[in-house]
Formats: C-alpha cells, structure tokens, sequence
C-alpha cells in the first residue's frame, strides 16, 4: 500500500495542473452542497421559529364586517364578538375546542409608579393567553383563574415597561400597587418582552377589564386551543361549521367569510411546513447537482489522465504491471484525490457556515417596531455533510473506475504506440 | 533450446487483412547473440512482439526456455514478461516523472520485492553500467545514451532469460551507438546473455553473432557471423 502511494504522489507531483483542477470539481462541489444547505437551514430556521410563537394548535377569532345580505340586513355591517359568542365557542364545539379565552384591548392606558409612567395598551385576558402566546414570565406570576373570578385589579407588565418603572431592579415592581389611568392595579407579573412583536401590552384579568373601561358583553378577540384536526380538511371543515355557528349569532350569512376573522395557527404552520419542504427539496436537487458537476468534473479529468497516460501503462505492462495492479493504481488515485479534496471542500464548508452563523447567524430586522429573525443556525448537520462526502468519493471511483478498467484492459503493444 | 518457434502465423485484421508472418520457423540457443534484420514491414517487428509476449499469434507453436507460450490471459503474460524477458526499446520507454534508479526498481515492483531489497539491487545495477551519479535524476535530465543504460538496467534487474532489443540504438548518435551494441555484447560474453536484436541496420547486426534475414514475413538465410571486423560498416566502429 506505501509503495502505491509512493506512486501516486509522484503523478501527482508531476501533474500538479490536472490535481488541482480536479480537486478544484470536488472540493467545490461540496462547498457549495454544505454552503447552500446551511444558508437554506438558516432561512428555515428563523421562519420557523418566528412561526414558532404562538402555540401551534390554537385559533384566534376575530370580529370583520358583513359581506352578504342576509335575514333582511344588508351587507357592510360590523359585526363585534360577545358573550355569547364565548359561551357558543365553549359549549357547542366540546369536540374539538379544549380551553377557550378571550381579550378586550383598552389602548392608550398610562401605568404610572410616583413619577415614572409608561404608556401601554392595556388587555383583558384569560389564563390560557399565557399558553396561547407562549409567554415567558420572568418575575412573579401571569394572570390566574381567581384574578379573573374576582374581578381583581392586577397586572401583568412586560420587561421593557417594568423598566420604565423602575430603574434598578424591576423585581421589586412584583407586589407593588401602579396607577393604572385612575385606578391601582397590582403588578403581580412581569413577562420578557418579545421584540419580535409589535405589541408590548399590560394584562389584565378580562372580567376587571370589562366592568372598568364598561364593555358590556363586548370581546375583541375570542382563542382557544382545539385538538383532534389533523388534516387541512379537516381543519377548513371546522372552521366553516364554527364560523357558520357564530355567524347565526350575528344575523350574518353562515358562509359569509368577512363577518369573522380567524387566524388558524395549526393550518398557518402545515402551510409553512409545506413551503419549507419545497425550499429544502429545491435546495436539495441544487445541491445535488452541484455534487454531479463535480463528479463530472472527476471523471473528465480521469478519462484525459488515462488517455494520457497510455504510453506509461503500455511500459508497466512491458514490464511486468498485471491489468489489475494498472486498476489499482488509477482507482487508488482517483479515491486518494476525491477523499482529500472532498474533505477539504467539507472543511471549507463547514467553515463558512460557521462563519455565516458567527456573522448574520442571530441577524435580526429591526424596524424600531418589532425585531424579525432573519437568519437563524445557518449550518448543515456533521452526518449531511459526511455523507455528500462520502457519495462524491463513491461517484469519483466510479468515474475513475471506466477509464481505468480501459485502460487495464488495452494490450500493451497497442498503449506502447500511444504518444 | 531457449526459444523454439515453430510455423508462427499472424495476420492482422484491421481494414484488409495484412499477412505479417507467414509461417516462421526459428530456434535460438542459450546463450546466442542474434540479430534479426529486414526492411520495414517486414514482419521483424512483429516477430519480436510475439517473442516478447506483447502480442498474439494466430497459428503456430512459440515455446519460451520449455513453456508453451500460448493464448495466455494479460495477467499471465503480465507475469511472464516480468520474470522471463527484458526489454530494450528504440525510445527508451522510461517513466518521465521517475527518477532513473526508480525506473529500474519498477519491474521488481511489480514481483512484490520489498522496498529496500528493491532499491539495493537497483542501485547496484547502475553501478554495473555506470549511473551510480545518476541515480537521483529523471530521464529528462539525461542524455541517450545514459537513458538507454538506464533501460538496459531495468532489463537486467529481474535477471530475465532473454532480453529483446528493439532497434535499440535507433535514436541515438554512433558513437553511443557502439557504446550500447558493446555493452550488450559484453552482457552476452561475460553473462552468457541470451539477445535477440531487431535492427534494420547492418552496422548493428554486424555486432551480433547471427544474423537472422526476415523478409515478407518469411525468414530468409540466417547467416553466422563471428567475424565482426569482416564488414565495412563495422570498421572505427562507424554504423551508420
């Protein structure tokens, strides 16, 4: 085995163009297989976890206008969620529909503390909105069932409003009465602020809420978490019998479409799910066929060295070499230079993804409203990246493997003629 | 009996078929010094490729030192060629990216003698021809005659039963020229070498102790000749 790659090293010594050219396919083939996987990685990493937010199995319903005449009333009219539409959400679909909550938004609210204050919309909501959002509470605790039986007067303030509030240490906010417009509320919660989101909102209890700003039965937004829809179908047909449900409610056409507004997060994410396959199977075949020019490119070069080198297989053979030991000889050169060049198109790969990541990896688009991922992990799994190695290195012997048994094959009268 | 040809026919088949060898009948003796003369297209070429297994015959019987030669598979003649013939070409034939004393460790190689075994007895078969200096360098560095030495070299090394030269001193200049004729009749001399020569020039055959006339792919008369000052062409040595 020394002595064969005794032999090698001095060909490819001797014909340092034609190696490197050749190593040049290969290790560029699959830097460009590792370098486009991971920039498509980090592409699909941050939709998903921008996507990731909200719990994935929940609805959000909202209020829209008419878009049909119906039961004698004319198209154009709003139509506003209440009560009863929560009671109808909690009774008729027990299927489906686990937990159910609701919001009402006061906007424009002034939470003061002595002589600091912010300026916050202010929500009433449920329990379950802590789920629903998937909210991190840094200090204290989120709204509870009691606050909302009650009817308590507490708060739940995000971290960057508690900083407004208190300037050193905002854990001493939890406990303490703040002036909301004109009543106390008690902070009993402070969340970590999302930037990746608009809203930056205070919570409170959705009963305190209604009875204080007098919303009557009004709610802004109803949301539950359902189960059991695994199918786009299945999640379309409920959503027409719940919007039907609740249209009969509001004197609105049961397939009016515009009288509700529902965000249905588990379709939003099977759609997005959809999309990112596409992109990582387009990805995919790129790749792939990046890795093929690269093969090709082997294989070019393996077919010239060959034709190249007839003369000198045609000595070998005067002298003694067996077809076998010429096949040797061309497979081992062909798998030497695949598996270094391939390795090393892998290293550099590796490299520039880590060095996307270090760079533009946490890139985030900040529109002084909110912050968006952009780029999030852009690296390829160490098993990827082996395994396209491993496949050019097979694709290359292959390559090498027609021309050499060629070459191995032809009579040593007929190569020693070759110039 | 070293080599025993018996009724060789060849035909090559491309195009029109071109009878090359019609019928060849020859025997040489260990230890001879032959020389087998004749025009191009003669056939003399040829006959030297069957000799050195490097090409079929169609009819016919070719025994080597008492083995049939014979519809052998590449892998077979590969073995044989090794151990039984040295080579000597018109062009040398040298591995270019190859330094001389690689060149001639190559046929053991392929025998599978180990590295350093390999590189003494090389090195040792320079030193015979004079290359001792030589040795580090490629063929490209050196001149002619100093290739063909080293081509020689590598002939001797597997201590092969017949060497066959190829219009050996066809590329290169007379006085080289008589270099190597002497060099390989000092082979046969002292070494009781068997060689077999194919040359079309006299001056050369005239070197060899037979001289075996092909013509047309038949041989003609096979002429002793041990009288080497006899010819013109041999006087001061002049060959061509």
């Amino acid at each position: 085995m020394r002595d064969i790659i005794q032999e090698i090293y001095s060909t490819v010594r001797h014909n340092k163009l034609r190696t490197a050219l050749t190593g040049f396919a290969v290790a560029w083939g699959i830097f460009m297989l590792i370098f486009l996987l991971g920039a498509g990685n980090g592409l699909i990493n941050a939709t998903m976890s921008n996507s990731g937010r909200f719990l994935k199995n929940s609805m959000m319903v909202g209020s829209g206008q008419t878009s049909k005449a119906y039961n004698g009333l004319k198209e154009g009219r709003r139509v506003s969620l209440n009560d009863k539409d929560i009671n109808l959400t909690n009774t008729n679909f027990k299927q489906n529909i686990d937990e159910v909550g609701a919001t009402v938004d006061q906007s424009g609210v002034t939470i003061s503390l002595d002589n600091l204050y912010t300026s916050s919309s202010l929500t009433g909501v449920y329990p379950n909105k802590l789920k629903m959002d998937k909210m991190d509470i840094l200090h204290g605790r989120f709204i509870n069932q009691l606050d909302l039986q009650d009817k308590r007067k507490v708060i739940v303030i995000s971290q960057d409003q508690a900083k407004e509030l208190e300037l050193k240490d905002i854990r001493t906010l939890v406990g303490k009465n703040v002036k909301v417009g004109n009543f106390a509320f008690c902070v009993v919660g402070i969340y970590k602020s999302d930037r990746s989101e608009m809203n930056n909102d205070a919570y409170a209890p959705f009963s305190t809420m209604k009875t204080i700003y007098n919303k009557g039965d009004k709610a802004d937004y109803i949301e539950y978490t359902f189960h059991g829809l695994t199918s786009e179908a299945e999640n379309t047909a409920f959503e027409s019998r719940y919007r039907a449900r609740i249209n009969s409610n509001h004197d609105a056409a049961p397939d009016d479409e515009s009288a509700l507004w529902m965000w249905n997060r588990f379709t939003q994410s099977l759609q997005m799910e959809t999309g990112m396959g596409v992109i990582r199977k387009a990805l995919w075949i790129i790749g792939l066929f990046t890795l093929l020019s690269g093969i090709v490119g082997v294989s070019n070069i393996m077919l010239i060295t060959v034709k190249e080198r007839t003369r000198e297989f045609g000595i070998r053979k005067a002298i003694g070499a067996k077809p076998s030991s010429i096949l040797r000889l061309i497979i081992v050169e062909s798998i030497i230079i695949t598996t270094f060049f391939g390795y090393l198109g892998m290293v550099l790969g590796i490299a520039a993804n880590q060095y996307m990541d270090a760079t533009i990896g946490h890139m985030k688009v900040d529109s002084g409203l909110f912050q968006a991922t952009m780029f999030l992990n852009p690296t390829v799994g160490l098993d990827v990246c082996i395994e396209a190695t491993l496949t050019l290195i097979i694709a290359g012997t292959l390559a090498g493997y027609i021309p050499a048994r060629k070459a191995a094959r032809i009579r040593p009268i007929e190569a020693l003629k070759a110039e | 009996m070293m080599i025993h040809l018996k009724d060789i026919n060849k035909t090559y088949n491309s195009g029109s078929p071109l009878h090359v060898l019609k019928g060849i009948n020859l025997d040489i003796e260990q230890g001879e010094f032959v020389s087998i003369m004749g025009s191009s297209g003669s056939g003399k070429s040829t006959l030297l490729n069957i000799l050195g297994i490097l090409d079929n015959y169609d009819t016919g019987e070719y025994t080597l030192n008492g083995t049939l030669i014979r519809n052998l598979s590449e892998t077979r003649a590969a073995a044989y060629r090794n151990r039984m013939i040295g080579f000597i070409f018109q062009s040398f034939n040298l591995i270019n990216f190859k330094t001389a004393v690689e060149n001639v460790e190559l046929p053991l190689f392929y025998q599978g003698v180990n590295r350093k075994k390999r590189h003494i007895m090389a090195m040792e078969y320079l030193e015979k021809l004079g290359l001792t200096d030589w040795a580090g360098h490629y063929p490209n560095e050196m001149s002619g005659g100093q290739k063909q030495r080293v081509a020689i070299a590598r002939a001797l090394i597997t201590k092969p039963q017949i060497i066959l030269a190829d219009e050996p001193t066809g590329a290169l200049d007379s006085k080289t020229s008589v270099e190597v004729m002497e060099l390989l009749k000092r082979l046969n001399q002292d070494e009781g070498m068997t060689i077999i020569v194919v040359t079309h020039e006299s001056g050369v055959s005239n070197e060899t102790n037979k001289i075996v006339h092909i013509k047309d792919g038949i041989i003609g008369n096979i002429e002793e000749n041990f009288d080497h000052e006899a010819s013109p062409f041999g006087i001061n040595g002049i060959m061509k």
